[in-house]
């Protein structure tokens, strides 16, 4: 019954029924008189709830069991080599609960327990060590809040407005608060005088499940803020999330932050991984196409209102809210236009100063049931202005399927019902 | 492991003042962390100074490369300290960061050679790690029909949305190309080490070191390649060239598009008007009742258009005729020449020039909160109103036509940017 009900106000928020824009639903109870809801004494407040012990570890209340992560069958092979997207329509604030965490795998999710954790740091050092995982948690550790972007997040979107959902369009992302050890420490324990000059000096990092997946990372970035990391908001990394170690590539693509991490070379060439040249290439308009375009360049989106997200409530105060990131460094000023990019208004910023990391923004308005086509422009410290996606496809043509920051663009109609739209 | 310190230290030393010039990129909190490592390095040098010096004549030229050790960590040292002063605190909420201890913590263990050879299978693009064996493509098709084929089809064509091995030549540059390993991958390396590692997918691991080279054989041969003879070794590996070996550049984002978008953002009237050009292929992407994402039925006709021009005068402007609407456009590049001190439309405010919104037939010096020269304050007591005949004689030349205005633009000599230019401002009016 329950659970027949939520489908139904889904699929109303969906279609965005009058019911839903005319007022407001605590409005219109005022409307009819006194509300039942106070006037009479609720079952809740007669009855006891659930003791301590229910759920031993807790889930969202059942209310909220359309905020989870959401496959699209149809673009991938195989939902064992695939991607799902975190439902950041539905979120606010910006640390991602790891259970709504997008999860990317390429061949699907293996258990690996702590005491069958191994990770071996070979090639170019004076002692190719082994640790164990208990290993791990004896080295100095830091904790650092960062975002996580698959290149692949709006790929979709370059061709045109596709997925009618920000979701779908930009759930390939999450923000954690990680828990681990830097790079640089454990690859001083194996010692890095036998790999000399260090400038031309890579890092490959393999992780232990059956895709094998590696990347190749320069020196100069893994003895800056990469991270061996053992926890993500303050316990252990889920199993789809690389349990028990994963890495953590501060601002740089998704596919680099290797799960089950299980072994560390340093090397003096890039490995030329499938990852790294078969995919995670960009191909420009020319045919000629880019690697090792690591860094995830500044971006934005409004996550509310948007498709899955429409106005649920009457006109007057409204807050447009949303996300923005950069893989260069701290997010400095967001801006929003309700025309489709002729005028903008300066958001706040939820809080500043955070570096690599999500930054939560509010446009604190007011609708009158106007038409809206919203937009949201982020900048980053460095003065970059997040593009349109006009300016991207000038640059790079229509193929480029990975890193797209384009600015979004909702259209929201007089019912407050949001597409995905492109404009002019 | 057990380290002594007698054997680890020299080479730390090295390592030590090599990654300090590294971490000059390195994030501003762990410069205290790599300080107080470096000091400690320092103080284990000296140390070691102390011992050495006085002792035997072999140990003076030791004692000399540890002092000159000790000055260049020393001078990495203020190098980072000062670095650190000059961008001071910036408000950061970073944690604490670990500290490093220059000569390691003693964890782990020596890697035994059988577990790197193990382990470590990589191959690299010039051909480091290849074992030895061969493979021709007649037994690799057969591998490839038992193994691969069920994803990725008998003729290596793909199944499904399962990967595209072979063909797709001259697609790169047009739309949707086709990248498969003979028209995209780079190099051999990358496909003998990812059939070797991560293939067949659900079996991975489980080929012998010669069904590789059959497959990868094969799949050359798919691609036309190699001839169907062709057999693939570890000697012959460095040989075959792959199509596409120099289509790949490094990231040029920094110079083709960083320098060209760190720019201050337009804020208002940066565009003439706004229409929706595509709307959502897809409308329920994932539906309750499971099955295909739903298909938009809406078309862009039905979308909005936002204009420059005020909402009432929507019916006013689909009469204006194309003409007016071509001198409006003319006038907003003609107003560029204004924007440095006007403002006009939605939420325009004061700058060195007064907001412009509204300015026909509006009465001189009205805008509330600008300070007008004492000629305009004169004007404005006289009951003088902006009409058209003003306008073109004040921007025709504004000092002639207003002596004391503090106006300092020379006017325009061209007629037609005058009408374009009114036309313009007359477009904000309402």
């Amino acid at each position: 019954m329950n659970r027949k009900l939520t489908n139904t106000s889904r699929r109303a928020f969906l279609r965005g029924s009058a019911a839903m824009a005319a007022g407001g639903l605590a409005g219109a109870a005022g409307a009819n008189g006194a509300d039942p809801l106070i006037t009479e004494t609720q079952d809740w407040a007669i009855y006891t709830g659930a003791g301590v012990d229910e759920t031993p570890y807790g889930l969202p209340i059942r209310f909220e069991e359309d905020v989870v992560r959401r496959n699209v069958e149809w673009l991938t092979a195989s939902p064992i080599s695939s991607i799902n997207f975190t439902p950041i329509h539905a979120l606010d604030g910006t640390i991602t609960p790891q259970g709504c965490a997008f999860e990317r795998h390429h061949s699907g999710a293996i258990e690996l327990s702590k005491q069958d954790y191994r990770l071996m740091i070979n090639g170019l050092v004076d002692t190719p060590l082994v640790f164990d995982y208990s290993d791990i948690e004896r080295f100095p550790r830091e904790n650092h809040v960062y975002f996580c972007e698959c290149a692949a997040n709006t790929g979709m979107e370059w061709a045109g407005a596709q997925l009618n959902g920000v979701q779908f369009t930009h759930g390939m992302i999450h923000n954690m608060e990680y828990t681990g050890v830097p790079l640089r420490t454990l690859l001083n324990e194996a010692g890095l005088g036998a790999a000399g000059d260090l400038a031309d000096k890579w890092v490959y990092v393999e992780g232990a499940d059956a895709s094998s997946n590696g990347r190749s990372i320069p020196m100069e970035k893994a003895l800056d803020d990469v991270l061996v990391a053992f926890k993500a908001n303050g316990e252990a990394l889920r199993m789809e999330h690389g349990y028990p170690v994963r890495l953590v590539v501060p601002g740089w693509e998704g596919n680099m932050w290797v799960k089950w991490l299980r072994r560390i070379e340093v090397t003096d060439m890039a490995v030329g991984s499938r990852e790294e040249t078969s995919k995670y290439t960009d191909v420009y308009e020319d045919g000629i196409a880019r690697k090792w375009t690591w860094v995830m360049d500044a971006k934005s989106v409004i996550t509310s209102p948007s498709p899955q997200s429409p106005i649920g409530h009457g006109h007057g105060p409204m807050v447009i809210s949303g996300l923005a990131w950069s893989g260069h460094g701290q997010i400095t000023r967001v801006d929003v236009s309700k025309d489709g990019g002729m005028s903008w208004e300066t958001a706040r910023l939820g809080k500043q100063g955070d570096s690599k990391a999500l930054t939560r923004f509010y446009l604190d308005t007011t609708w009158s049931g106007e038409e809206m086509l919203l937009q949201s422009r982020a900048m980053d410290e460095t003065g970059y202005v997040q593009p349109t996606k006009t300016q991207l496809r000038e640059q790079r043509g229509e193929n480029s399927v990975y890193h797209n920051n384009c600015i979004q663009t909702w259209y929201v109609n007089a019912e407050g019902v949001a597409e995905n739209v492109e404009v002019s | 492991m057990s380290k002594s310190p007698e054997i680890l230290l020299p080479a730390l030393g090295v390592t030590g003042i090599v990654l300090g010039a590294v971490a000059v990129f390195s994030a501003r909190n762990y410069e205290d962390a790599e300080v107080a490592a470096l000091q400690g390095r320092i103080a284990q040098i000296e140390t070691r100074i102390d011992e050495a010096t006085g002792a035997a004549a072999t140990a003076r030229e030791e004692a000399d490369a540890e002092t000159a050790r000790a000055t260049a960590l020393e001078a990495r040292v203020s190098e980072i300290q000062a670095a650190t002063a000059e961008r001071g605190t910036g408000g950061l909420s970073l944690t604490a960061p670990a500290p490093q201890r220059g000569d390691g913590y003693g964890l782990g263990r020596t890697a035994l050679d059988e577990e790197i050879a193990a382990w470590d299978v990589d191959v690299l693009p010039d051909g480091r790690g290849l074992p030895e064996g061969r493979g021709d493509v007649f037994t690799g098709e057969e591998k490839f029909a038992e193994a691969c084929a069920s994803c990725h089809g008998d003729f290596a064509e793909g199944v499904g949305n399962w990967p595209v091995l072979a063909g797709g030549f001259d697609t790169l540059a047009r739309k949707d190309p086709v990248k498969t390993v003979g028209s995209y991958w780079p190099y051999l390396s990358t496909v003998w080490d990812y059939v070797h590692r991560s293939m067949p997918f659900g079996q991975a691991q489980t080929l012998s070191d010669d069904d590789v080279y059959a497959i990868v054989a094969y799949i050359l041969y798919s691609n036309d390649l190699v001839d169907e003879e062709f057999e693939l070794s570890h000697e012959n590996f460095g040989d075959v060239e792959m199509y596409n070996a120099d289509g790949f550049v490094v990231d040029d984002r920094p110079e083709r598009e960083y320098s060209a978008w760190r720019l201050d953002p337009c804020m208002e009237n940066c565009k003439e008007s706004v229409s929706i050009t595509m709307r959502s292929t897809f409308l329920d992407v994932t539906p309750e009742d499971g099955g295909e994402s739903v298909m938009n039925d809406a078309s862009t006709g039905d979308g909005p258009v936002f204009s420059a021009e005020p909402a009432q005068d929507a019916t006013a402007g689909t009469e204006a005729s194309a003409s007016d609407d071509a001198m409006i456009e003319a006038g907003e590049r003609v107003f560029r020449k204004c924007k440095a001190c006007h403002q006009i439309g939605e939420g325009a405010k004061n700058r060195s020039g007064p907001l412009l919104t509204g300015v026909t037939g509006r009465t001189f010096g009205a805008v509330d909160g600008f300070k007008y020269s004492d000629a305009f304050e004169e004007a404005a007591t006289e009951g003088r109103n902006w009409t058209e005949e003003e306008m073109v004689a004040f921007l025709e030349n504004p000092k002639e036509h207003m002596p004391g205005t503090r106006m300092s633009f020379p006017g325009l000599k061209d007629d037609a940017d005058i009408a374009a230019v009114i036309a313009y401002l007359k477009s904000f009016d309402g």
